[in-house]
């Protein structure tokens, strides 16, 4: 029997029974649109926090003092004083890696201005920050060279601060404010960041000469990191290498000793969440491919039901000259029908599904052709593993019992 | 001298029930020429039955011989005995085996599906034929449920003629029909084989019997008596001397 002939009695025995054919795909239709569009959301929301990481600064090579044990007992990244400006004055001299670097001293304060305060976060750091950070300002300037070396009391606000302060879109440039009670002038206003990959406002912020910070907030004569820039994405592991070679020595680390810092790269950083997001992805995935597993044994049930149904057709079909191979066929061709039909159906709804959850999610939710291949794929080995079995079975039908059976 | 198409030598068939072995059939001989009309009779268990199976290949003997056409069918493997079916035999069942929802020409060109010579044409045109062979030209496009009894069988007839048999093997054909509508069927045996046709029907009802030209008749497992039929029915001949009362209006 030919293979048309075969699509026109599956196509046949399928409408004998619409309702039928339908509730089995529809497991099948579900499966392979929860694939998609499940692989869908994970994708695009992989994108989407890979794209947040890579604006969060050019070539990004974040170096932080490494957490101190003693006796066993973590006394806390921020406690270590592992870093000093003499760090920051070696990269900039050595590293041919690195293209700009910025020590940053933290602080956290109440700011001030009229009858409003808010609380946020200080940064200490030098005027190369904005570029490493990819930080643009809107209104106003950075701070010069000599403000840096005379500690002087300038300050450049993030739009979070500034709405909390001053209302939303007001430009307060020139203005005074208090930073933990020490008056400040505000020369400068960030551009909107926007949220971090991580979920953090990058607006909440100001920046400050590291000396100001250091000397006048902080109180304190280490630094708390060293933001840098690489030459280029390629070179920021070399980039790691030739900081961590630096610090070293500059530390007086004897070779037996581990750095008492911790160097990182941001295509590290985006490495390690994309890691992350790839499990969920999978995660996500699997779960949807369970339904779709779950459809195919719903197909092979229904045609196991079909077989049995039939038995006597199998019976004068092998009578007349039916082999075994023509009634495997027959049955296999069947259950594909079923499988790569609700497959197709599926990737429809998959499309849909990845729609309508990109939107939900407030991020674009990415079909790949990968997916989709993927998808249609099972679903022909579906139509094949489960159908395999009971048309088997009717393969196996003895032509006398199957032809006496009632 | 006519061809031989059936040539049976101590046929045997065992059947192992648990550790019961049933001896279905016990030494056979049998010879069928070509043109015949052979009624088989038995009462049930006498292996009738079992006998018509390995007749239609649908079964292999335990021991002895099987001559189909010239062919051993002892020799043949599962495959190639599905195509000696196809090529060779028809079959005509007692409750008409027709594929419900499929149109009575889609029904009769069945078998020729399995023969993979035969093109889309060829197969409808055969169909055709078939059909107007035993009187259906008209009805060539109803389902099996828009048609009577008699009508379904000889679809099933015209089915089991398409592909040109040697032999038409019929199980009861008239088993599950009136006594009018049975009459007419064997009517359309008689008209086949006066044409050329080798027809072997099993049957247990007397009257039945006679319309063949040779009755075979089974007791556990052997022949008990073969003979000629002597004053042979003429279906035709009946048929007129019959009430006219039922015609089709049931079945219709």
């Amino acid at each position: 029997m030919n293979l048309m002939n075969l699509f026109r009695i599956a196509v046949r025995a399928l409408f004998r029974n619409k309702m039928r054919a339908f509730l089995t795909m529809l497991g099948i239709i579900i499966g392979v649109a929860s694939v998609i569009g499940m692989l869908a959301i994970g994708e695009g929301s992989k994108r989407s926090i890979t794209d947040q990481m890579s604006s969060m600064g050019s070539n990004l090579v974040m170096i932080m003092p490494n957490m101190q044990r003693r006796g066993g007992v973590s006394l806390g990244a921020s406690s270590s004083m592992a870093l000093k400006y003499s760090d920051v004055t070696a990269i900039r001299n050595e590293a041919v890696n690195i293209l700009a670097v910025s020590p940053t001293v933290n602080a956290n304060g109440q700011v001030i201005y009229g009858n409003q305060n808010t609380q946020t976060s200080i940064y200490g750091v030098n005027g190369e920050y904005l570029d490493i950070r990819k930080l643009n300002i809107q209104s106003g300037r950075i701070f010069s060279e000599s403000e840096v070396r005379s500690m002087a009391k300038v300050c450049i606000l993030g739009q979070t601060v500034v709405e909390n302060l001053f209302g939303e879109g007001s430009d307060p440039v020139g203005i005074s404010i208090r930073i933990k009670n020490l008056p400040f002038e505000i020369i400068g206003v960030l551009e909107d960041k926007g949220e971090s990959g991580m979920g953090q406002d990058q607006d909440d912020m100001i920046l400050a000469p590291y000396t100001t910070v250091q000397r006048r907030i902080a109180a304190i004569d280490y630094i708390n990191g060293i933001y840098c820039s690489a030459v280029s994405e390629e070179r920021s592991a070399a980039a790691i290498e030739e900081v961590e070679e630096i610090l070293r020595r500059t530390h007086k680390l004897k070779e037996s000793e581990e750095n008492d810092f911790r160097v990182m790269s941001q295509s590290e950083l985006i490495e390690t969440v994309s890691t992350v997001t790839n499990i969920m992805k999978l995660l996500l995935g699997a779960i949807a491919g369970i339904s779709l597993l779950v459809g195919g044994i719903g197909i092979m049930n229904i045609m196991l039901v079909s077989v049995t149904e039939r038995t006597r057709e199998i019976g004068l079909r092998m009578s007349i000259g039916g082999r075994g191979k023509d009634i495997l066929r027959q049955f296999l061709v069947e259950s594909m029908m079923l499988s790569i039909s609700g497959g197709l159906l599926g990737v429809i709804f998959g499309y849909l599904l990845a729609g309508l959850g990109g939107k939900l999610m407030g991020s674009a939710a990415v079909v790949t052709t990968q997916s989709v291949i993927l998808a249609f794929a099972v679903c022909f080995a579906i139509g094949v593993f489960f159908g395999w079995y009971p048309a088997r079975k009717a393969a196996n039908l003895n032509p006398i019992d199957a032809l006496r059976y009632e | 001298m006519n061809k031989t198409i059936i040539e049976i030598k101590d046929l045997r068939k065992d059947y192992h029930i648990g550790e019961v072995t049933v001896h279905a059939l016990r030494g056979v001989d049998l010879r069928i020429e070509e043109g015949e009309f052979v009624a088989i009779m038995g009462v049930s268990g006498s292996g009738k039955s079992t006998m018509l199976n390995i007749l239609g290949c649908l079964d292999k003997p335990t021991g002895g011989e099987y001559m189909l056409d010239s062919v051993n069918i002892n020799t043949l493997d599962k495959d190639a005995t599905a195509r000696l079916r196809n090529k060779k035999l028809g079959f005509v069942f007692q409750s008409y085996n027709l594929l419900p929802r499929t149109t009575a020409l889609e029904n009769v060109e069945l078998p020729l599906f399995y023969n993979g010579k035969i093109k889309a044409r060829e197969r409808k045109e055969k169909a055709v034929n078939a059909l107007e062979a035993v009187g259906l030209g008209d009805r060539m496009h109803h389902m099996p449920n828009q048609l009577s009894g008699g009508q379904q069988q000889r679809v099933a007839i015209a089915r089991s003629l398409v592909n040109d048999p040697v032999l038409i093997l019929a199980d009861e054909p008239t088993g599950n029909l009136d006594t009018r509508t049975s009459f007419e069927i064997m009517e359309l045996f008689q008209d086949l084989n006066s044409k050329g046709r080798t027809i072997v029907y099993v049957t247990h009802e007397q009257d039945i019997s006679r319309f063949a030209t040779r009755n075979v008749i089974f007791r556990d497992g052997k022949i008990i008596r073969e003979s000629m039929v002597k004053e042979r029915l003429d279906a035709k001949e009946i048929l007129l001397t019959l009430p006219v009362e039922n015609i089709e209006e049931f079945d219709a």
